[in-house]
């Protein structure tokens, strides 16, 4: 029985022409499952599929970045279109340390100076996944981004400012939870891609982790511990939204709810756990500084949320438990950039639905309804009424209109 | 060309409330699902926004949710000796239309029928002998007991999170419920919702008069709920536009609110939108169903095949589909033979509009919910004795305020001018302190002989099939039915303390232009004997045994209930057949 099972996973990697592949874990149950699982973890399936495709992992998806616009690669096992041919030195090399099979360079919209951070056998695992998949030939135009940033060579400086290779070190005096949190959140999680400041480089800002940056027009929050928006949820409630999308006081819209949907939704509920104990650890800056919004502008605000807001929201912008946030803790909400909640009160916003929590509510769009002055007004009642978040002008929500119209999604 | 489709395991045709039980059933099963609507995809929060959900003109007067006659419409006459014309404006009732069907704009009134009801020839026979009924009533049993469907009304409770106070648990009669009901296992899931003051005066002055009132079972959320499938629910914010809405809260029951989420993640699963089935394909013996055919939005025309296919469109539709795709024998009036048409029913229901003093009566009218009322069951059914009166059938009557909305709660004393300055004085005067009941006096309708659905001789769809033809009018019974339902009702407003009641009893002749309620039942009805039912009591078509047919088109009459929650409980049992009789036998469940 199990002679003929393993005949038949030789049979299917010969047919994917990964034949010249040399590592035994290709093969292996084992090691194609953690390879799996792993791949999960990193959210591979989210850059190199482009969104609704039946051909997952065959790149083409257009990635958006502060320089232009990059197109991921095919990473299917396609000997030519794909990485088929690389052998798992070629694969760990490209993953861990951002140096294509060519020798060039990549950028790091490839988070490899996360992936730095896992450990070789976990890379060689995603490559044992990564195997099993159904090679499919697409050839992806690679980048198309303005010169000189077309340039790779451009890239040897950049990795010299911002990239420390090396692999991800345990903390000793920490527990065996904590470091396995670490190890997912700087390793495969990237969570600091998006939630870590950049410099104008799009470097990380080294000194600021986990602090919040904003990036294809939403904002992804200070997940610290500090005194920031995610002061009031425990590491329970930070698992419960890693996992189901929803948690008692926020929803998983925009790009969280693509990562909760590919990535942490399939990790073990052991490890959503890990991430959280480890996050509740980092810490953070103080809150946002007093703000003092005009009376009136709070007035009119309140006046707008309780005509269209509160039956969903209730009067009291507590929401309802897993299924309306509740806007007085909302991460997005009480936080310096107010990005995200513009966007979702001019365009609406789809939660994500989950295994777990299936109803993925979304809320109606309102910029059909509101004018500038009326968005901002009700923006600066829901971060200042119960929250410290500073007032949102007039202008910028006209310049959010703008940016969104001139969006594709 | 027609193009033909993989073959799929089961055909649905409708996505409303039955064909998303039966689909999630089914796909649950394991089978490979697809669903076929003929209207378009719905979703919550972008379909019905807040922001302009609560819209009388665009979606009561204009009939957004609906179907539109140009698109399809029946004709009617009240005799069979008249010339039946078309419906050009919904009036009676609303064919509902698109993803959730009926399951989005209705009120979410969330009844159990009696007992009795389903052995309502029997029943009735042996209380009062088979002489007290009149010679052209055509009622039946249903083939299916209250016990067997119990487990089934449960499911259905606890799937859409209804609020409501158990009469009846297990034979134990309970304080504040309606002590009429038939036993069921356990309460209602959510507390029911809390009364606004018209509601909580009326259950005063009928309790004073020795009735037993008790808050309407209601879909709409009295708290936060997940269902056992683990959809949530919110909170329901007393808005008032439930029925003819689409609720952008998440607080009213529908397909969308409770099961869709959890159907469409499921791989087995798939639907086609803007589609219409027109006909169930026969394979070459006639005897088994292969598929359906369809038109999609560009007018082409797709073969679904499919081992078992279930029909679940809103009733009329289910009898049209039928006939159309000639299965069953046709019914004939005037030789009492056939099946598929006999026994349409609809329903009788009557308002009491009542005016109180202003100075002492404040309703704040607009706070309310779909299905919030206090309703008493004395007179529904035979929870009464009917000897004295000469008829059967009865209903409950509540005040079952369900709105306040500017367009059509305006009401007037008789004898105000219809437009104008007196018009409106007497609106504001009145618009506080008057009281108009959604449907007030919410009664049965009794099936009969010249009461029918067939294909009309002269009038075709866009697909140059035949409407479907309504025969229908009000029988003696029935009239005195709602003329005895109308007065007792009446009297508790009087109690109330009323200043004037103005009656306005049900009359004949039907009238197709004045709305009662959208519950048409009837027409493929359920029974044991082929010759006199088209499905047996699973369901099932007699004559092509992988047909499931679901809906009020198997109700053998009506009874004095909204018609959803025991929809609901047949498409579960029906499900639960298939589940654990069909699928190892697939074949007649009956043999007759």
């Amino acid at each position: 029985m199990r002679r003929s099972a393993k005949l038949a996973l030789a049979a299917l990697t010969l047919a994917a022409g990964v034949g010249e592949a040399t590592s035994a874990g290709l093969q292996d149950f084992a090691a194609v499952e953690r390879g799996r699982y792993l791949a999960n973890a990193a959210d591979c399936g989210s850059c190199h599929t482009v969104p609704g495709s039946d051909h997952p992992f065959s790149g083409g998806r257009p990635i958006e970045t502060p320089f232009g616009v990059l197109v991921s690669p095919n990473i299917t096992p396609d000997r030519e279109t794909g990485i088929g041919a690389w052998s798992d030195e070629e694969f760990e090399a490209a993953v861990r340390n951002g140096r294509r099979r060519d020798g060039k360079r990549l950028y790091p919209a490839m988070p490899f100076p996360y992936f730095a951070r896992m450990t070789p056998q976990d890379v060689k695992d995603v490559r044992a996944y990564l195997s099993t998949i159904e090679p499919l030939r697409n050839p992806v135009s690679a980048n198309h981004l303005p010169f000189p940033l077309n340039e790779r060579m451009a890239m040897a400086v950049w990795d010299k400012l911002y990239f420390a290779p090396g692999t991800f070190k345990e903390e000793p005096s920490k527990s065996k939870q904590w470091n396995r949190g670490a190890y997912l959140v700087q390793g495969a999680g990237h969570c600091g891609a998006c939630h870590t400041p950049k410099t104008f480089l799009g470097g990380d800002e080294t000194s600021e982790p986990l602090q919040g940056y904003t990036l294809q027009g939403w904002v992804a929050p200070d997940i610290t511990s500090g005194q920031g928006p995610l002061a009031q949820w425990s590491a329970e409630d930070l698992a419960q939204y890693l996992k189901a999308g929803h948690n008692r006081f926020a929803a998983a819209a925009g790009l969280m709810s693509e990562v909760v949907e590919l990535s942490t939704s399939k990790l073990s509920d052991d490890d959503v756990k890990a991430m959280a104990v480890y996050l509740k650890d980092v810490s953070g800056p103080k809150s946002a500084a007093d703000s003092s919004a005009d009376a009136r502008v709070l007035t009119a605000g309140g006046a707008i949320y309780q005509d269209l807001c509160s039956a969903c929201h209730k009067p009291d912008g507590t929401g309802v438990p897993n299924l309306i946030p509740d806007l007085t803790q909302a991460a997005t909400v009480n936080t310096g950039d107010p990005t995200t909640v513009l966007r979702v009160i001019l365009q609406g916003a789809q939660s994500v639905a989950t295994d777990r929590e299936p109803t993925g509510p979304a809320m109606p769009a309102f910029g059909w309804q509101l004018n500038d002055a009326q968005v901002a007004a009700v923006a600066t009642y829901v971060r200042n009424h119960w929250g410290k978040a500073p007032p949102v002008s007039e202008d910028a929500v006209r310049k959010q209109r703008a940016a969104l119209d001139a969006r594709t999604n | 060309m027609v193009r033909k489709l993989p073959r799929k395991d089961v055909v649905i045709i409708g996505l409303g409330w039955t064909g998303s039980i039966m689909a999630y059933e089914l796909a649950d099963a394991g089978l490979d699902v697809i669903a076929i609507e003929r209207g378009p995809w719905r979703n919550t929060a972008t379909d019905y926004p807040p922001g302009y959900a609560a819209d009388e003109l665009r979606y009561r007067i204009r009939h957004e949710l609906f179907l539109s006659p140009s698109q399809t419409t029946f004709t009617f006459r009240n005799k069979m000796s008249q010339t039946a014309l078309p419906i050009r404006s919904w009036g009676a009732f609303m064919p509902p239309n698109g993803v959730g069907g009926g399951g989005v704009h209705w009120n979410a009134e969330t009844w159990r029928f009696l007992p009795s009801d389903f052995v309502l020839k029997t029943h009735l026979t042996e209380r009062y002998g088979a002489s007290f009924l009149p010679e052209d009533m055509t009622i039946q049993d249903w083939g299916v007991t209250y016990d067997e469907l119990e487990p089934h009304y449960d499911r259905f409770e606890y799937l859409c999170g209804t609020s409501g106070q158990a009469g009846n648990i297990k034979g134990t009669i309970m304080e504040g419920g309606n002590p009429f009901e038939g036993p069921r296992s356990r309460p209602y899931p959510n507390p029911p919702q809390d009364q606004p003051f018209s509601h909580t005066l009326f259950g005063k002055a009928a309790r004073d008069l020795g009735y037993k009132p008790f808050p309407q079972p209601s879909g709409n959320m009295s708290r936060p709920y997940q269902n056992p499938l683990g959809v949530r629910l919110g909170p329901c914010t007393y808005c008032g536009f439930c029925e003819w809405f689409g609720c952008g809260n998440y607080s009213k029951a529908s397909p969308q609110t409770t099961i869709l989420p959890v159907l469409v993640r499921k791989p087995n699963f798939s639907a086609r939108d803007n589609s219409e089935v027109v006909r169930i394909d026969l394979d070459s013996s006639g005897k088994r169903a292969a598929g359906v055919t369809f038109v999609d939005a560009a007018g082409e025309e797709w073969e679904q095949p499919a081992d078992l296919v279930v029909l679940s469109a809103y009733t009329i539709f289910n009898v049209q589909l039928l006939l159309l795709s000639g299965i069953g024998k046709a019914y004939d009036p005037a030789a009492n033979t056939g099946v598929i048409g006999r026994n349409f029913t609809h329903q009788t229901t009557s308002d009491v509009v009542s005016f109180f003093d202003p100075a002492k009566f404040v309703f704040n009218p607009f706070i309310a919910s779909g299905a919030i009322g206090m309703c008493i069951d004395e007179f529904n059914g035979d929870n009464f004795d009917h000897g004295p009166h000469g008829f059967v059938g009865g209903g409950y009557v509540g005040q079952v305020q369900t709105n306040g909305r500017p367009i059509e709660t305006t009401p007037v004393p008789e004898g105000t001018p219809l437009w104008g300055a007196q018009w409106k004085k007497a609106v504001k005067e009145n618009y506080q302190s008057a009281l108009k009941p959604g449907t007030g006096v919410h009664g049965s309708m009794y099936s009969y002989r010249d009461v029918y659905v067939d294909l009309d001789p002269t009038y075709k769809d866009r697909f140059n099939r035949p409407l479907a033809r309504i025969t229908m009018d009000f029988h003696d019974n029935e009239i005195k039915q709602n003329k005895f339902l109308t007065d007792k009702f009446a009297e508790i407003f009087q109690a109330m303390g009323a200043k004037h009641v103005q009656k306005e009893y049900r009359k004949a002749p039907y009238d197709i232009t004045k709305y009662q309620t959208t519950h048409l039942c009837g027409g493929a009805i359920m029974g044991s004997d082929p010759n006199t039912s088209a499905l047996n009591r699973y369901l099932q078509s007699w004559d092509v045994p992988n047909l499931f047919v679901m809906g009020a088109s198997a109700f053998p009459q009506n009874a004095g209930y909204n018609p959803t929650g025991t929809v609901a409980a047949l498409a579960y049992w029906a499900a639960d057949a298939i589940r654990s009789k069909y699928l190892k036998n697939p074949g007649q469940l009956i043999n007759a």
